[in-house]
């Protein structure tokens, strides 16, 4: 079959244009002044910064292991149901990523504020009566000085509930790929290794976690990745006090802050970042690798 | 046997807490579109009224168009760039594949905002120089347009993030069709061209379609590169942004429960059509 390769020339230039060309000049003011000069600065004054990528990372290191613990089982139990049910069941777990995840997220806002649901719930259950209770016991028994006058548990504005955001909005990126990978593991080989006298830990470490690596890692980086680089999340969940890199660099483009070579000089960090990441979880970056979503 | 049946057990209540987690949120959230006060935990009463401001919101809806217009523009751009460049790359060498799928994967692995930023970089950029260019070439070349920062801009960002994703979508379906396909069509007379529009094309059809749903979804989802790229424009998620900022009435509900009727009927109807057609060509061949 003939296939013209010109048929491809005005992607390529498309792509070079809109793709590449705005990375080197990210890269261009991560290096440079407002007057256009070399610099190292922006690079120097990430440093200031370092608290909040560290925070960045540990909380989406936390939403990506929480992810990971969760979805392992609901996707072996899911890849195990009879085929009709599997596809009702994916269909259910793909549903809630239709939903933009603006309003995801802002539905979490209602759900965990002070006064929100969540706590009153735990007021109709008579929850703080009964914290209250048993700190006021403790007080008086060791001279601890418990709190006693609890009305809410405060959720919202904590950087819980940031990992919670995250991990409500992209654990279908993890279950997906898993699924994939592991609907393709057949049940003999299970039994095979149960015949040869495996227990169940034995199995899971043996046979089903190395079977289903590919899985695994790209549900690491779909996960990590935006978690990493979220700004939404931080914004609407985690308060003022839980600023993300995401933050940073939007307030230096479009908030007050107003530096594009300082917000060019995270970007990249963030970009390095992410680079290395994929590179410990060792994403081939094969055709498969986002098969599970797309 | 007994253990089997404990494990099943286990498993249901596990889907069912997951689930939960899943739609507890969204259940919430439409529940309160019916609520007659503006408070976000006590219901009051029950209300239409925030549907029909809704539909009064004139914010709202420009944005939607916009939205939608976009939405079907960049989807329909990128899918014809998108599959002409899928049949191109199969053509080519190995080296020369090698290096476009790993520029293709670059918008796919980059964070969003990254990808968003240096968008606005690129197109801040465009707007200094061709301000630059009109002052001081002569008349007859100042033709660059300055202003491109809102739909232009839109719309190259959103043809660019789902670009890939056509290509993605429509290569392995090349790679896995019969290239006699083509040949025996050659032999029976057709030229180079109509063996295509006749042969390879309806082949692809189906791929060349999902990719084109896909990219829609995805640009009506879009938030984070849009924000960066829209200037003053509000597309839906925009909108929806600024309205979460603003902490305000329970119109957003109401938005997000049509939202969400709209999707599930979308994909029951799809569903459904598809299950149809597996059940008609599994009787087909029974027949045979």
């Amino acid at each position: 079959m003939r296939r013209d390769t010109r048929l491809a020339y005005p992607y390529v230039v498309w792509m070079v244009i809109f793709i590449a060309v705005p990375l080197l000049i990210v890269a261009y003011f991560a290096f440079t002044d407002k007057t256009g000069q070399f610099t190292l600065d922006n690079l120097r004054q990430i440093g200031e910064y370092a608290p909040v990528f560290l925070r960045s990372l540990l909380l989406a290191a936390r939403a990506t292991v929480i992810c990971l613990v969760l979805a392992f089982p609901a996707a072996w139990w899911l890849s195990r149901l009879r085929a009709n049910h599997q596809r009702i069941m994916l269909m259910l777990v793909m549903l809630p990523m239709w939903m933009n995840f603006l309003l995801r997220t802002y539905a979490w806002m209602t759900l965990l504020e002070n006064n929100g649901l969540l706590n009153r719930l735990f007021g109709a259950m008579h929850l703080f009566d009964l914290v209250n209770g048993v700190n006021a016991a403790l007080n008086g028994l060791f001279g601890c000085s418990l709190p006693t006058g609890i009305t809410y548990f405060p959720m919202i504005n904590t950087s819980g509930a940031v990992v919670l955001g995250m991990v409500y909005n992209y654990l279908p990126y993890m279950i997906l790929p898993l699924y994939t990978i592991m609907v393709k593991i057949d049940n003999s080989e299970i039994e095979a290794a149960q015949d040869l006298g495996a227990n169940t830990r034995m199995i899971l470490t043996r046979v089903l976690i190395p079977m289903s690596t590919p899985g695994i890692s790209t549900g690491i980086t779909m996960v990590f990745v935006p978690s990493v680089s979220t700004f939404i999340i931080s914004r609407m969940l985690g308060g003022g006090g839980n600023m993300l890199v995401g933050d940073l660099i939007e307030l230096q483009f479009l908030g007050n802050s107003y530096n594009y070579n300082l917000g060019s000089a995270m970007s990249l960090v963030l970009m390095v970042i992410v680079l290395l990441c994929m590179g410990v979880t060792n994403t081939s970056g094969g055709e498969d690798g986002i098969e599970g979503v797309v | 046997m007994m253990g089997k049946r404990r494990g099943s057990a286990l498993m249901r209540a596990y889907l069912v807490l997951l689930f939960s987690f899943f739609y507890l949120p969204i259940v919430v959230l439409m529940a309160y579109s019916f609520n007659e006060s503006k408070s976000r935990s006590n219901f009051t009463g029950f209300t239409f009224k925030w549907y029909e401001s809704l539909f009064h919101n004139d914010m709202i809806l420009s944005a939607l168009g916009l939205s939608l217009a976009l939405a079907l523009i960049s989807a329909v751009i990128a899918t014809v760039v998108g599959t002409m460049a899928a049949i191109g790359i199969s053509g080519m060498g190995r080296k020369s594949r090698l290096i476009i799928n790993n520029v293709s994967y670059i918008p796919v692995v980059n964070p969003e905002i990254i990808t968003g930023v240096s968008l606005m970089l690129l197109f801040v950029a465009w707007s200094g120089a061709a301000a630059w260019w009109n002052q001081n070439a002569p008349a007859f070349l100042r033709f660059f347009p300055e202003d491109v920062i809102g739909f232009p801009s839109l719309l190259i960002a959103h043809i660019s993030f789902c670009l890939p994703y056509v290509i993605f979508n429509v290569a392995p379906k090349l790679r896995q069709m019969d290239v006699r396909l083509y040949e025996a069509a050659l032999d029976l007379g057709c030229n180079h061209r109509q063996a295509f529009f006749k042969v390879v094309l309806p082949e692809l059809a189906p791929a060349i379609f999902s990719a084109f749903l896909i990219s829609l979804t995805y640009s009506i989802d879009d938030f984070i590169i849009s924000y960066f790229t829209c200037g003053t424009l509000q597309t839906l998620p925009i909108a929806i942004y600024s309205m979460t900022r603003k902490k305000v009435s329970p119109e957003i509900n109401a938005l997000s429960t049509i939202m969400f009727l709209v999707i599930l009927a979308i994909i029951l109807i799809s569903n459904l059509a598809d299950s149809r057609r597996a059940r008609y060509k599994a009787a087909k061949k029974e027949e045979v």
